[in-house]
């Protein structure tokens, strides 16, 4: 803002101020991933954070534009932190740094950067991993408690970076797929819902652990509902969908459809909803708009889960409604000052 | 209780109105020389009537207003024109305009001046005082009031008198309230007589509590029935007519809407004021309230004559050191001024000095992150990120589509932009470009038809000019043939050889 | 797998049947093609792109016979303009054709010898005068086309151009260059 012409006043807010606010409400997340997973995720995110501040460096160099003011935004670091979180903490260490410079240099910048990336930089990194090595995506730590085996720090950052475990010790004993990939394989084997929720990797809600994981990323989003970073119109459209679709496949056919707290409890739901859909840059302006994009891509989320090929669908469901914000932005545009009746 | 209504959105910048409510209202002493412009409200730049070197009296009208949407300008003190030329003046363009210079010569003697008798003088003649008077909105706007107080024939339920005065810093309306309430509600008496409303309602932000019990009190004293000193709460811009109309009457008057159709004007409370020392007592609008205020010693207000160069009356409030620029008006709207030598104008409500410690400058802009945090404070109800986006790559078309000119330039958005993005500046340049657009296609259209017409003009003449040769020439050669024929004397000449006359469908074109 | 699958096809139906729908829906009407390139020339009639005036430039535009980058009064935003209608890529200024400042004729009243020429001259009538009386301009019709400067005997036109005021002056573009922040 120029000292020539008005306003001659700035709230004092910032997009790194913002940002920050963001990371911060992720803390309670990663601290409870921690502990019940273990360290090997605060790796992932050093690293992914890392990666991301030297890709957007090198970007911002290569694109001619003044690197100082946006690497100090902190937009690079949630994206690095929101791919580290969704994706498997032993994943090995190239494969972090592939997904983040991926994110960051072709989904955010080569879109114009900052502000200009029609789709959520962490989102397309994902998916880019989830189709590139499907099988490293499918080995998670398994909770603290549950397997038979359990890793060192020592021994998990061996494997992250050598790709080698300790003797005796085989990849499935101290990796599992997720509850909701679990659920779905029983399904396929023809299981019964409560059935499987006995096993020993489910908790009181959803999987053990993750859960837990869940509420920390909820406490979170409800701090970012209140200090106003966000809205609270796209985690209840968000969660209210996923909570009406899963409910009546759940009241129509319990033996095969799991309760909607399961599906609000599992997976990236939580994070999802507070976190990745409502990244300003790639989700819709207006607040009817905001509406419709979470409910589809609530929609869409349990379609995936249900009855699609993938475990989880909110990676899927995010990029999908990313390509429509332009439309459904120009839609919903709501009548200004005075104009109530005669919408525009 | 009356219930009060909402508008969309609003801020709260920090207000710093106490430094400069402290004192009573000072008046400034005349300065060395006045500067007055002479386009000074929304219209017809006044007309010059005096000679330079002519003296003139305190209230004697200089300027003469020029066209149906003008206004007057007078000699805010007695003293000798001793200039008539361009003049750097308060614009943001920072370009000169047309300016009287007079040097006062300290007897600050008056014009003879009477008020009117208010009773009997007919309404149109009372607007026609208030045109000569040179009163307009003081609230900023500098619309003549003698238009604004003119119902067209609408009915017109409520007055609102605007004393919200929401912008940070300028606290003029509330000193003039706190002191001057009596005189105020007579003006506001006359406004309510010429527009025939019913209601007057008085909107005061409710950061001014002794503005608002010396209104209720002056209510009280003067008995004033269905008048109403009303609180509303402090937001940012409450003090828009338009939002302040809406908090009051809940009425949304829309773009392009005259708020007389719905029922509803509103007026300043120093207008009022203003009205009442022009009808009743005859005085034009020769000085202001101004608050003086910034990175100044002793913050205050000021009675200050019209055209007092700014650095003089800066200095009465004790000026410090690294004062660098001067804003007229508020932080939100305010004017950056292109020279501390400028006159104050009728619209100047307010001036601050301004320090880089006092204002520092926002950091650089960075894109915009489609936060929103601009549309959930817009007043008019825009998607601001939307119109920038427009304005940014200059698709006016769609700006216009998203209502660009709808924005009433609050500054609200740009205040809370996480980006620092001068949000405003781009509405500002997209609805200029656009008025200058429109401008020059209307331009281009006269010119092609005029530029068609003379074609078709110079075609007709050529064709006319044909026909009259040929008329000439078959008259020859008809001659000829008569004459052969004299000569043979057999035959007599029909009345048919006569040229017919050509059509002129000039009526049908279309004309400028 | 294969409800996955039919979810998306049937999503991908939906949006192109709305973008189908829009398709029509907002479908422009087409003018004729001279009248919407005349519409976007400056109507100067100065004649400087070689034509006797904005229409016949126009016709021969749209027939495909002159390049869009001859109207100097129309300026680099004249063939952004046109670019932009025709579709095709913008061209610089070649040659001697520049553009140039908007400006008004100015007679010299003293010396003006009321011969007529530029009034004769003048494509759209902006000059007031009868033979032997002295002539003005009216500053509000002239569109700066010069026409009317060469024709006069005794060289009392002179070309003012347009300068800034407070009348037309205009908001510029905001520049903020995105400096490293200190
Ligand atoms: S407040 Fe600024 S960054 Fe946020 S949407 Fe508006 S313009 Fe964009
Ligand atoms: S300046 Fe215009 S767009 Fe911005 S908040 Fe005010 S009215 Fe809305
Ligand atoms: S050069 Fe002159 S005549 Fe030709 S199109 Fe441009 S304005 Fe019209």
């Amino acid at each position: 803002m120029s000292a020539f012409f008005a306003p001659f006043l700035n709230k004092p807010d910032s997009v790194s101020q913002i940002m920050f606010k963001v990371l911060l409400a992720l803390i309670p997340g990663i601290a409870l991933y921690v502990w019940y997973f273990g360290p090997a995720i605060l790796v992932s995110i050093t690293l992914a954070s890392i990666t991301a501040l030297a890709t957007e460096a090198a970007m911002l160099k290569l694109r001619d534009r003044p690197i100082a003011p946006f690497l100090k935004d902190n937009s690079a670091l949630l994206t690095a932190w929101l791919l580290a979180l969704s994706i498997p903490p032993l994943a090995p260490w190239w494969m972090v740094v592939v997904g983040t410079a991926f994110a960051i240099s072709v989904s955010k910048h080569l879109y114009g950067g900052l502000g200009n990336n029609p789709f959520n930089p962490a989102m397309i990194g994902y998916a880019v991993l989830i189709i590139s090595f499907p099988v490293h995506m499918t080995h998670w730590i398994t909770p603290h408690g549950l397997g038979q085996v359990e890793l060192s720090f020592i021994d998990q950052l061996g494997y992250i970076f050598g790709g080698a475990l300790p003797p005796n010790v085989t990849l499935d004993a101290v990796t599992m797929a997720t509850p909701l990939d679990t659920l779905k394989t029983h399904l396929h084997l023809d299981e019964h819902v409560n059935q499987i929720l006995d096993m020993p990797i489910y908790g009181r809600l959803a999987g053990q652990g993750s859960e837990m994981v869940a509420w920390g990323f909820l406490l979170g989003g409800l701090y970012l509902l209140a200090s106003r970073i966000i809205s609270w119109h796209i985690p209840v459209a968000y969660l209210g969908t996923l909570l009406l679709t899963s409910g009546i496949f759940h009241l129509a056919d319990p033996a095969h459809y799991v309760t909607p707290l399961f599906h609000w409890f599992s997976g990236a739901a939580m994070i999802g909803a507070f976190f990745i859909l409502t990244d300003p840059v790639t989700s819709p302006t207006t607040q009817k708009g905001k509406l419709i994009f979470a409910a589809m891509a609530g929609l869409i989320t349990y379609l995936i889960r249900a009855f699609g090929g993938f475990p989880d669908g909110i990676a899927f469901a995010t990029l999908l409604m990313n390509i429509c914000v332009p439309l459904i932005d120009a839609w919903t545009q709501p009548p200004v000052f005075g104009n109530k009746e005669t919408k525009p | 209780m009356r219930t009060l209504h909402k508008f969309h959105g609003g801020v709260h910048p920090p207000t710093h109105k106490a430094e400069s409510t402290r004192t009573p209202i000072a008046q400034a002493a005349i300065p060395s020389k006045l500067v007055i412009s002479l386009h000074q409200h929304v219209g017809g730049r006044a007309k010059p009537i005096v000679q330079v070197g002519e003296r003139v009296l305190k209230g004697q009208k200089i300027g003469l207003s020029q066209g149906r949407q003008s206004s007057g300008v007078h000699a805010s003190t007695s003293g000798t024109v001793t200039a008539i030329d361009m003049q750097l003046v308060a614009h943001p363009s920072g370009l000169p305009d047309l300016c009287i210079t007079i040097v006062p010569d300290g007897k600050d003697e008056w014009i003879e001046h009477s008020g009117a008798d208010l009773k009997n003088t007919p309404h149109s003649e009372l607007r026609h005082k208030l045109r000569k008077a040179g009163v307009v909105g003081l609230g900023g706007a500098v619309f003549p009031s003698d238009l604004k107080a003119d119902a067209h024939r609408h009915k017109i339920t409520t007055l609102v008198l605007n004393g919200a005065e929401c912008e940070p810093y300028i606290t003029c309306d509330d000193m003039l309230m706190r002191e001057r309430a009596a005189d105020i509600l007579s003006g506001a008496e006359l406004l309510r007589e010429l527009l025939q409303a019913e209601e007057v309602l008085i909107g005061i932000e409710d950061n001014k509590p002794e503005a608002i019990a010396a209104m209720k009190r002056a209510i009280q004293d003067g008995r004033h029935e269905r008048m109403e000193a009303i609180p509303v709460p402090t937001m940012y811009p409450s003090g828009g007519a338009k939002q302040l109309i809406r908090i009051l009457t809940g009425i949304e008057v829309a773009h392009g809407v005259r708020s007389t159709e719905m029922g509803v004007q509103c007026f300043n409370v120093a207008t009022a004021y203003s009205v009442w020392r022009a009808l009743a007592h005859g005085e034009p609008l020769i000085s202001r309230v101004v608050t003086v205020t910034g990175n100044v010693e002793r913050a205050q207000n000021y009675e200050v004559l019209i055209g007092t160069p700014v650095n003089e009356l800066v200095a009465l409030a004790g000026n410090k050191p690294d004062t660098d620029r001067y804003i007229m008006g508020g932080p939100m709207m305010g004017v950056n001024l292109p020279a501390a030598t400028v006159g104050v104008i009728k619209a100047t409500n307010c001036i601050i000095a301004m320090s880089d410690a006092l204002f520092p400058p926002a950091p650089p802009a960075l894109p915009c992150i489609r936060c929103t945090r601009c549309a959930d404070v817009c007043p008019a109800e825009l998607q601001p990120q939307e119109l920038y986006w427009f304005a940014k790559a200059k698709e006016f078309g769609k700006a216009q589509q998203y209502h660009l000119f709808d924005c009433i330039e609050c500054g609200a958005c740009s205040y809370v932009c996480p980006s620092h993005i001068p949000l405003v500046q781009y509405y500002t340049f997209a609805k200029s470009e656009i008025r200058a657009r429109a401008e020059e296609k209307r331009n281009a259209d006269r010119a092609r038809e005029r530029h068609e017409f003379r074609e078709y003009r110079v075609e007709r003449e050529k064709q006319e000019k044909a026909e009259k040769l040929a008329a000439k020439e078959k008259a020859a050669k008809e001659q000829a043939i008569k004459t052969q024929l004299a000569s043979e004397s057999a035959l007599t000449e029909t009345g048919a050889a006569r040229p017919l006359e050509t059509v002129q469908p000039e009526a049908a074109l279309p004309k400028e | 797998m294969l409800s996955a699958l039919l979810v998306m096809a049937a999503i991908a139906i939906v949006l192109g049947a709305v973008l189908g729908f829009a398709a029509i829906k907002f479908r422009v009407q087409g003018n004729p093609l001279v009248d919407k390139i005349d519409a976007v020339l400056p109507q100067t009639q100065c004649g400087q792109c070689g034509f006797p005036g904005c229409k016949p430039y126009a016709t021969a535009i749209a027939a495909g016979e002159a390049t869009i980058n001859k109207c100097p009064p129309g300026g680099e935003e004249g063939i952004q303009k046109l670019a932009d209608l025709l579709g095709v890529d913008p061209i610089p200024f070649g040659g001697d054709t520049q553009p140039k400042p908007k400006s008004v004729a100015f007679i010299d009243e003293n010396t003006c010898i009321g011969c007529t020429l530029c009034i004769q001259a003048c494509p759209v009538d902006a000059i007031a005068g009868a033979a032997k009386q002295m002539h003005t301009i009216v500053a509000a019709e002239c569109t700066g086309c010069e026409l009317c400067v060469a024709p006069c005997p005794v060289d009392c036109i002179s070309m003012l151009p347009i300068e800034e005021q407070i009348t037309n002056w205009k908001w510029r573009y905001p520049v903020y260059p995105i400096q490293a922040a200190a």
